[in-house]
Parts: C-alpha cells; sequence; structure tokens
C-alpha cells in the first residue's frame, strides 16, 4: 500500500462513521451531564422535596442560599483549605518528582509507593486517617473531632498523602520532557544547580504546573467524601441562641447537609448553593488556567 | 482487508450502542407485573434486612407478586427516601418514623383508614396522623429501651437487682462496681461511644428521660412543641454522667468510637448497656437471663417508672403508586402480620406486632416492660419522636457532647443544655418556615 492509497482508505470511512463512535459518549455525555446540569440550574429556582413536584419560585432560594451564615463560614473555610493544600501538595509534589528524576536508585520502586495512596477512596481514607489522629491525639486526651485546628490539619495531612503521588506523575512527565539539550547548554554556561531549576527547568514545567494548580484548586474546593468521613464538619460552635456553626464543615458538605436537612424548602436552597458552587470553582479555574497559560514557554 | 475492518468498524460501533442502550434500559423493568401490582418496600432498620429479604423471596414464591426490598444503610434512611421517592418505580412501601417525617412525607402517603391492614391492628396507639386526620402511617412492631442489666453480675459485685429501684439505687451499685473493676474483671457501663453507630442511644434514647417528664408536666404533648423548658436537664445530666464515669472507656475516647458496646457486654465486661429491645436476640444468645430497667435519674417517685416504650417503626404506603401496587402491598402488609410463618418471623426479628393475628412475642426486655406495667408503673412514651429537624438537632447534641466528655467542666455543660434546648426552638423554627 502506498502512502496515498492509505490516506484515502482511512479518510473516507472514518468520515461516514464518525458519528457511530463519537454518538455514543456524546448521548453519554449529555444524558449524565448536559441535561442534569441544565435541570439542576431550573431547580435552583423552584421548591421541591421530590424533582416531579417542583414549584417555580424566582430567586429565593438564591436570597436564602446568601443570607445562609453558615454558608458563608464554610466558603470561607473551604478557600483557607484550598490555597493551603494547593501550595503544600504542589511544593511537596514537585519536589519529590524533581528528586525521582535525579537518577536515584529504585526511582520506579519510590514512584509506585507514592502513586498508591491515590488509589484509595477518599471515604475509606477518612476513617483510616481518623483512627491515626486520634490514636495519637488520645495519648494527649484530646480528639480531632474537638478541636477545629487539628479538623483542618488533619484534613490536609490527609489530602496531601493522596495526592502528592498523582500530581507527582505529572511532574515527572513534565521534568522527563524538559530537553537534555538544554540543561548542558545551561550547564556549559557556568549555571548553578538553582538557576538552572528556576531559569531553565521550571519554565519548561510550565504546562505541569498548570495541570497541577488547576488540579490541586479545584478538588481543594470540591472537596466532600474525606471532610465527610474525618469530621463532618465537628467540632461545632454552640451559638447561645441555640443555633450552630459547623467548624470543619466545607463548601460541598454543605450543600449536602442542606439538601437532606428536614427544613422546608432546604431542597432549593440546596440547589441554589450548587449553582452559585459550579460558578465559582469554574470561574477560579479559569481564571488560574489564564494566568498559568501565559507563563508557559513556547518551545 | 478492506471488508474486514469496515466489518469490525461497525461490530465496535454496535457493541457500543448496545452497551449503553443496556444501561439506560436497567431500572425500566418491572413492567410485566403491573397487572398484579408489585411491591418495593423501602426498610430503614438494617437489623431487619435479612429477614425482610427472606420474607420477600418467600411471599413471591407463594403468590408469585415481586416484592423488592431495599434497606437504607445505618443512619441515611433520610436520604434514601428522598431519592428514591424521586424515582419512576418509587417505593410502595415505606416508612415515617415520627411527626416531624409526617409533616416531611405526609403528602405523599395513603390515607389507610379503613383498609384491610388497619383492620388487623390491635391498638390505634403507634399510629401517626397528620394535622387533617388521614392516617398517615401505622406501627408495625413495638419497642423498648432503658438500661439493659446482667444480673450475674450485678451478684458477683454483691449486690442485688433490689438494690436499684431509683437512681441513687443504681449510682451505689454502678460507682461500687467500677471502683472494683480492676478486682472483679469487669466493669459498670459499657462504652458510650459518640459516632455515628452509637450516639443515638444517648441524644435520641436517654435524652427522651428530659422530653418524657416534661411532656408529663404539660399534660402530655400531642404535637410538636415550638420549644422545650430542660427543666429535666439536672437529671438528664445524673445518668448520662454515671454512664461515662463508669464505664470501661474513658469518657475522653468516645468521640471516635470503635468500641463493641454491645459485645462488650455480651461477653461479661460491662454489667449495664443502654440499649432496647432489638438488642434481646443478639444479647440473649450469651446471656439469658439479661433483663431491663428504666432509665433512673433522681426524678421524685421514679420507683414508680417503666421502660420507654413505642415505636418509629410506622408503616406507609406510597399515594403515587399505581392502585395495583398499592393493592398488592396492601396485602403483602397484611400477609407479613397475619400468616402464621412470615408473622412469627418478624416476630423474632422485632418484637411484639400490634396485630390481631400476629403471635406472642418471646422477647424477654419487652416482657420486662408488661412486668414494669403489670406492677402500676408508668410507661415513659417516647416523646423524643418530636425531635425537629432530628438530624441537624442530634448532630449539635453530639458535638456538645464531645466536649462536655472531654472536660466535664459547667461551662461545657452549659453548651449542652444550650445545643438540647434552644437548639430545639432553632431546629424547629428551620423546620417550619
Amino acid at each position: 500500500m502506498d502512502g496515498k492509497k492509505k490516506a484515502g482508505f482511512f479518510k473516507n470511512p472514518l468520515r461516514r462513521w464518525s458519528w457511530l463512535f463519537m454518538g455514543p459518549v456524546c448521548a453519554a455525555f449529555a444524558i449524565g451531564f448536559v441535561w442534569p446540569f441544565i435541570q439542576g440550574i431550573y431547580l435552583s429556582f423552584c421548591k421541591f422535596k421530590l424533582i416531579r413536584d417542583a414549584k417555580f419560585i424566582g430567586f429565593g432560594n438564591y436570597v436564602s442560599a446568601f443570607a445562609d451564615e453558615t454558608f458563608k463560614h464554610a466558603f470561607w473555610y473551604t478557600a483557607l483549605f484550598a490555597i493551603v493544600s494547593l501550595v503544600l501538595i504542589n511544593v511537596l509534589a514537585f519536589t519529590i518528582a524533581y528528586l525521582l528524576t535525579q537518577g536515584l536508585k529504585r526511582s520506579n520502586l519510590y514512584r509506585t509507593v507514592f502513586f498508591m495512596p491515590n488509589l484509595i477512596g477518599g471515604i475509606v481514607l477518612g476513617y483510616i486517617w481518623s483512627m491515626i489522629f486520634d490514636g495519637i491525639l488520645s495519648h494527649f486526651n484530646t480528639s480531632i473531632l474537638l478541636e477545629s485546628k487539628y479538623g483542618f490539619w488533619g484534613l490536609i495531612i490527609l489530602v496531601c498523602w493522596q495526592q502528592i503521588g498523582y500530581m507527582m506523575i505529572i511532574y515527572i512527565a513534565g521534568l522527563q520532557a524538559v530537553s537534555e539539550d538544554m540543561l548542558e547548554a545551561a550547564k556549559i554556561d557556568g549555571a548553578t544547580k538553582m538557576q538552572t531549576l528556576f531559569k531553565v527547568t521550571i519554565p519548561n514545567v510550565m504546562p505541569s504546573i498548570t495541570i497541577c494548580t488547576f488540579l490541586g484548586l479545584t478538588n481543594g474546593f470540591k472537596l466532600f467524601d474525606q471532610n465527610l468521613a474525618l469530621t463532618a464538619g465537628q467540632p461545632f460552635i454552640i451559638q447561645p441562641d441555640g443555633s450552630n456553626i459547623k467548624t470543619t464543615e466545607m463548601l460541598a458538605l454543605n450543600i449536602y447537609n442542606t439538601f437532606y436537612n428536614s427544613s422546608s424548602g432546604s431542597q432549593g436552597t440546596a440547589q441554589a448553593k450548587a449553582v452559585i458552587f459550579f460558578i465559582l470553582v469554574a470561574g477560579l479555574g479559569l481564571l488560574q488556567l489564564a494566568y498559568t497559560r501565559k507563563r508557559e514557554v513556547q518551545q | 482487508m478492506k471488508n474486514l475492518k469496515k466489518v469490525l468498524a461497525v461490530l465496535l460501533a454496535m457493541i457500543m450502542v448496545i452497551g449503553l442502550a443496556a444501561c439506560s434500559s436497567g431500572g425500566g423493568g418491572g413492567d410485566s407485573s403491573s397487572e398484579t401490582g408489585s411491591v418495593y418496600w423501602l426498610n430503614f432498620k438494617p437489623e431487619l434486612d435479612e429477614t425482610a429479604q427472606q420474607l420477600a423471596k418467600m411471599y413471591t414464591e407463594k403468590t408469585g407478586v415481586a416484592v423488592k426490598v431495599v434497606t437504607a444503610a445505618s443512619g441515611t434512611y433520610g436520604q434514601t427516601l428522598t431519592s428514591e421517592m424521586d424515582k419512576s418505580a418509587a417505593p410502595t412501601l415505606f416508612v415515617i418514623t415520627n411527626q416531624s417525617m409526617v409533616k416531611e412525607w405526609g403528602d405523599y402517603a395513603m390515607d389507610l383508614t379503613g383498609t384491610a391492614i388497619a383492620n388487623e391492628l390491635n391498638t390505634d396507639g403507634f399510629n401517626l396522623y397528620d394535622e387533617n386526620g388521614k392516617l398517615c402511617s401505622i406501627g408495625y412492631c413495638y419497642e423498648c429501651y432503658g438500661i439493659i442489666v446482667n444480673p450475674d453480675l450485678i451478684e458477683a459485685a454483691g449486690h442485688s437487682m433490689d438494690e436499684i429501684t431509683n437512681f441513687a439505687g443504681l449510682k451505689a451499685v454502678a460507682e461500687d462496681i467500677h471502683a472494683r473493676a480492676d478486682e472483679l474483671g469487669f466493669d459498670a457501663f459499657s462504652s458510650s461511644d459518640m459516632d455515628g453507630s452509637s450516639s443515638w442511644r444517648f441524644t435520641g434514647h436517654m435524652a427522651n428521660l428530659e422530653y418524657f417528664y416534661e411532656e408529663r408536666d404539660d399534660g402530655g404533648w400531642s404535637e410538636q412543641p415550638a420549644s422545650i423548658k430542660g427543666t429535666y436537664m439536672d437529671n438528664f445530666k445524673n445518668l448520662y454522667d454515671l454512664c461515662i464515669n463508669n464505664s470501661l472507656t474513658a469518657p475522653t475516647d468516645l468521640a471516635n468510637g470503635g468500641h463493641d458496646a454491645e459485645n462488650e457486654f455480651k461477653t461479661g465486661k460491662a454489667a449495664f448497656f443502654v440499649n432496647g429491645s432489638w438488642e434481646y436476640a443478639a444479647v440473649s444468645e450469651t446471656i439469658p437471663n439479661a433483663t431491663m430497667i428504666p432509665y433512673y435519674c433522681g426524678v421524685a417517685g421514679e420507683e414508680k417508672a417503666g421502660l420507654n416504650c413505642g415505636t418509629e417503626n410506622c408503616w406507609a404506603v406510597n399515594d403515587n403508586a399505581s392502585d395495583a401496587d398499592k393493592q398488592a402491598t396492601i396485602d403483602f402488609m397484611v400477609w407479613l402480620v397475619s400468616d402464621p410463618e412470615a408473622a412469627g418471623l418478624m416476630v423474632e426479628q422485632l418484637g411484639v406486632l400490634p396485630y390481631k393475628n400476629a403471635p406472642a412475642s418471646k422477647n424477654g426486655f419487652l416482657a420486662d416492660a408488661d412486668r414494669y406495667n403489670a406492677s402500676g408503673c408508668y410507661v415513659m412514651d417516647w416523646a423524643t419522636n418530636y425531635q425537629p429537624n432530628v438530624d441537624e438537632y442530634r448532630a449539635a447534641l453530639v458535638s456538645a457532647l464531645n466536649k462536655y466528655n472531654a472536660d466535664q467542666s459547667a461551662a461545657n455543660w452549659a453548651e449542652v443544655v444550650t445545643a438540647f434546648v434552644d437548639g430545639w426552638a432553632v431546629q424547629y423554627q428551620k423546620a417550619n418556615q
């Protein structure tokens, strides 16, 4: 078969049959994502217990979502968590990836070991770590459920442990793609190791940094299972009037708790919170993408 | 070659399409039985699951009517019900546990007045009505809770059950056992874990003593009160403190749970176990003479107290189900409480069935409840069923109790009282906006 004939052979059938290959994926995406998404937005303007009984009420749900103090608390708590975890995960993942690409012995074994925590589901991780933390904290007569700061740092340790390995793999791929010629040229020009790292290596792995910071930020905001299993919002601050603030409740858990509480109309409020949550995460994600993309080096 | 590739491509595409179609058709089955009707029972008691599945199978074999039983995982009944009720094949038989759930789900419940299952009942005592007098759900079993005691251990410690007739007696025995725990080889109370699998024993059950006595002072509650006064918080504290401070597990270790209180009691490591009649089957395996005593807490005249009797187990039939399904569901319910074999299994698992044709129960704890009644003691009814916005209310109480367990200061107890008393009003407001 010569080249021309080969191209024709693939070209026409592919064009003719492409719908057959794309169709199922598009249909699944539409059924499983686009339609529920549109329905979700509609429901955020409704009062409902069951979806089929939804009654349109306008912006009322958004008003009560914004008026909800616990939602505000969850937002700031989540923002703080996302930033701290984003920085720690990325710095540590990059450091490990850098060390493991320096020709260390058994580096493949280490890569596997570091990646492994990522294979365990969030709920399981949450329960396992709550036992570990309490095993330690019980020596000091306290528990992860008693102090907000333990809950916060506990969750940070948990997600670092879980996600560093995953980010590390992405960084390793990026680091291996940095051209040897460039590194050699830097060496010949007399650049120190530090200079090489900051002036040559890091600008060249910017695409990996973009994707890892994006994942880190959105994962931080979307975190749910680990939050539920580790502290479920405890400890609460019991206000003098009898209401309470769940000090370690993040946004996703706040939405979940709102949805499944038996207050009338809380489902609609939760739905409105979810839409606000989507806009927030999508907006932040896009902003961050635009920001780091600018810093990528075009080769 | 060319044809082969084409065939392969079409084949692969077909597989994908068929796979997708198979996924989407998974949930829509069951049309064939629409004429005779079918039953979908959403059960909320994990302990009952095994028996319920067995009963469903028996009924299908006998009558050919399809019965599906789904049991919600512990503590997630509300979530499961919300999502299941939205499906096209929604539960036909579900559980409305209390007055606050009647408010939430009453609209979806069929009026059971005059139905075959309502006519089988031997008491109206456990039925739940909405504000218009519609019979939304009917009790299918009857339970009691209190403090389960191992009389052998009480005697081994040199005491007798006769000493325990009020809080002072209970306190003396429990504190003595705890003080000599090393020498005796067992302790007074089994662990009072505050994790989700155990905290309800305190935030739901033990809390009832406060609600009950307050309700009694008010001359009985007929609907959910908007607020409570907390008159008996000191009595709740008496019993709660006794429980956590004279236990196998230090109060500071309770927050995250992980102690198996049932097993501690069953294996003779503890003499007291705060729980209910549903534990009888498990407990009597090793301690056949285990008995249940009331929540003695220092209230005047409590020598005449009985056990906490009532139920959360009330069946409702989905009003949106087809007539055939409703009929099939009611037939199934009647079979469950009247067929000798089926009702026998139900009684064995659940205790007393308040139905005319149900066999008598062999549950020792319910026999204890009857014994108290017969000797003229007052029944502590389940005022706890009025708790507003239950999950939220109890979660705050758990958090406050955790703090108190770690440091039993007056300030921390004040927070428990706030969560208990003021929290009620806050959650009532939220639920009735």
